[in-house]
């Protein structure tokens, strides 16, 4: 006798019916790219984040009409892959360094749009120092965080984001405080800081996310173009493949683990005169 | 085209003279975190840039100094950063890759003594590369070279290194700093501004090639291929270090029974010495490299040839032997004369940059290698220093 299905592979959905030729032509992957990130394989896993926020990013710097106006500084994480794939100027920076190299570009270039993209592993680990700084010197730029608690790119192994009980390759019992330390909660620690005027957490595992992340995106944006000081967003992705989860899973874990210590939320907004707070626990009523 | 001290002169410390000879190339952004001597560039950076519309900022370290001039290189302004020894380490990896990137970048080491001469002509950081490194000896040569830096920058799109050291950045000297013109450039056409954005064509700086991933797909006209990128920038690297003159001063290499080659501050106290030999009746001659990369292999192996005997002074333990023994290979004796660049001050400052003692030690292997009898006893290496820093 075979085994049951596993719950989640009953409830998958029908994407397309084998039973009666298509009554359309079958589109391809380029139809659905964005008219800013150039077609080509990126070479993501299925159910990854990052090309979702990765979208969210370049779609807010078109309706704001910054366009032609906009550089992404680049760190090195699996997102790297979008380095070259954009039709939005781009610098590559080393790992951990993007928050400099914007620095610079931006103080020579006052007049464009600069943000970098970066991830926990970049921004917490390697150049936790650069972010902190360029936060508190309230420098007119942006930073992008996309958090997966893990370093995707080598294949899942710890980061100082990486939340209690995760199993990562390095933590393959689950992250205990007692052995691996604490996770940072980057945007908590980055809205501390006077020279941050806009901090917000996002998410990308559902729709509902995906559009709050978006205007938390374009907010930022507002911010680096009103002069008003340094803008950030941290927006959680999935990694099935570091997770080790299924990948219709994996928006779930980032509810369940993720984002129940990195919790989503508006943390400061100097435009509309939110002062410093933390996202309050999901469910409660504050 | 030498800045030397004529009308409009005035007399400054080394530090002071690169700084205003950074500016007078069209330096618009400074980035640097304090450590002696390098602290008197930064000071007159922050005081002088804003002034002519630039940018210097106090980075909080090192690696946020490196950073931050490689963002503003990558929008085309002329940039500029350093350090001391240790500052430089931090940077290597940043270095490196902004070679990758070909951005150009002028980079001071104002070192304290010579010890960083492999750190700056084989690179600390990782990987396959070369840049170009500069090496005055004086404050008006100081001044030249760092102008000329910028320029060789922006003609290679790579960084320059300006090795300077403690006496240069401390001694003052009459210069007049106006600015230079080594010729035309090539246009700026890689640098970032924003504005290809949503062209189809939006640029790329990147130390991983500038080519973009949709090439692979085969709907554009060039092919995305890293090899082809690799061996273009190989190329250029090549042409850089054949096609760019090495620059070098020497002295009474022609008819010279042994020629002492030094380089920076040192080879200041070399030439010194020799001339005071030669007038005591000595066919000594003197080498000076002023581009370290490239090394002037072939005028020190046409004088080594010559001579037969080479002798090399650094404040090291022996690091620009090896350039001076390649170039030579083994068509002349080469031996070491240097001294290593420790002393009492805890500042790693030649103990033995002294011209009575450089005379001795030059004087004596001129008997030893003409077969006259041995002169005195060299002193010591080790003398007190008279000055201490904190
Ligand atoms: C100095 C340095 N150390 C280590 C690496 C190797 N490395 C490449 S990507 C990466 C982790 C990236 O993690 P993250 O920024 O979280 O991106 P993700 O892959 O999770 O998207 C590491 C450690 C590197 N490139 N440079
Ligand atoms: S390893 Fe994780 S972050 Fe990297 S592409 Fe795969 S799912 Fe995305
Ligand atoms: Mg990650």
């Amino acid at each position: 006798m075979t085994p049951p299905e596993p719950e989640h592979r009953t409830r998958l959905p029908v994407f397309v019916d084998t039973d009666a030729p298509p009554d359309a032509p079958a589109r391809l992957l380029h139809d659905f790219t964005p008219a800013l990130i150039d077609v080509g394989a990126h070479h993501l896993c299925p159910g990854c984040g990052e090309p979702i926020a990765m979208r969210s990013m370049v779609e807010q710097v078109d309706e704001l009409g910054e366009v032609s106006r906009a550089i992404a500084v680049f760190g090195i994480g699996c997102y790297t892959a979008y380095s070259n794939n954009l039709d939005i100027e781009v610098l590559q920076a080393l790992h951990g360094r993007a928050p400099s190299l914007a620095t610079g570009v931006k103080r020579c270039r006052p007049d464009t749009l600069v943000f970098t993209v970066q991830g926990d592993g970049d921004m917490v680990n390697e150049g936790l120092q650069e972010v902190l700084h360029t936060a508190a010197r309230g420098e007119n730029v942006t930073c992008f965080m996309l958090n997966n608690g893990v370093f995707g790119e080598t294949g899942g192994h710890m980061t100082a984001a990486t939340v209690l009980g995760q199993r990562t390759k390095n933590t393959l019992e689950g992250r205990d405080a007692a052995r691996h330390g604490h996770p940072i909660r980057l945007a908590e620690l980055v809205a501390a800081l006077d020279g941050a005027a806009y901090v917000a957490r996002g998410a990308v595992n559902n729709a509902v996310n995906i559009t709050r992340t978006n205007r938390m995106i374009k907010d930022a944006f507002r911010t680096q173009r009103e002069g008003l000081g340094f803008s950030f967003v941290e927006i959680l992705t999935m990694c099935p493949t570091g997770w080790f989860v299924d990948t219709v899973d994996a928006p779930g874990y980032l509810d369940s683990a993720l984002a129940a210590t990195h919790r989503p939320g508006v943390l400061k907004d100097a435009r509309k005169g939110l002062e410093f707070r933390t996202p309050a626990p999901k469910g409660s009523t504050t | 085209m030498t800045a030397t001290a004529h009308a409009g002169a005035r007399i400054m410390p080394g530090s002071a003279a690169i700084a205003e000879a950074m500016i007078a190339a069209g330096c618009r952004f400074f980035a640097g975190y304090p450590m002696t001597p390098f602290t008197e560039v930064l000071e007159t950076m922050a005081a002088r840039l804003p002034d002519v519309g630039g940018v210097c900022v106090n980075a909080e370290s090192e690696l946020e100094a490196v950073g931050m001039a490689w963002g503003a290189a990558a929008t085309g302004t002329p940039a500029a950063t350093g350090s001391t020894g240790q500052g430089l380490s931090l940077m290597q990896e940043s270095l490196a890759e902004i070679v990758y990137s070909r951005l150009p970048l002028v980079v001071l080491n104002m070192a304290r003594a010579q010890g960083d001469y492999f750190q700056a002509t084989r690179g600390g950081g990782h990987g396959d590369y070369r840049h170009l490194v500069l090496a005055p000896c004086g404050v008006p040569e100081a001044a030249e070279l760092t102008q000329l830096a910028f320029h060789l920058a922006e003609k290679w799109r790579a960084p320059v290194l300006v090795m300077g050291d403690y006496y240069l950045a401390h001694t003052h000297q009459s210069v007049s700093v106006t600015p230079l013109d080594f010729g035309p450039l090539p246009p700026r056409d890689w640098a970032l501004d924003g504005s290809t954005g949503g062209t189809g064509a939006a640029k790329l700086v990147s130390p991983l090639s500038d080519a973009k991933q949709r090439h692979a797909a085969g709907r554009a006209d060039a092919g995305y291929d890293l090899a082809e990128f690799y061996h273009r920038h190989v190329a250029a690297m090549e042409r850089m270090v054949t096609d760019e003159p090495p620059r070098h001063e020497a002295g009474f290499t022609d008819d010279a029974e042994l020629v002492v080659i030094a380089y920076g501050t040192p080879g200041g106290y070399v030439r010194q010495a020799v001339r005071e030999l030669r007038a005591e009746g000595r066919r000594i001659g003197w080498l000076r490299p002023i581009t370290l990369v490239p090394f002037p292999s072939d005028v020190v192996a046409e004088a080594a040839r010559r001579a037969g005997s080479v002798a090399v002074y650094e404040n090291n333990q022996g690091q620009m032997l090896d350039d001076v023994r390649l170039a030579v290979l083994g068509s002349a004796d080469v031996r070491f004369i240097g001294g290593l660049s420790l002393d009492p001050s805890g500042f790693g400052i030649a103990p033995d940059l002294d011209v009575a003692l450089l005379k001795r030690r030059i004087a004596d292997l001129h008997d030893a290698v003409t077969g006259r009898r041995r002169g005195p006893e060299p002193e010591p290496p080790h003398r007190e220093h008279p000055r201490s820093r904190p």
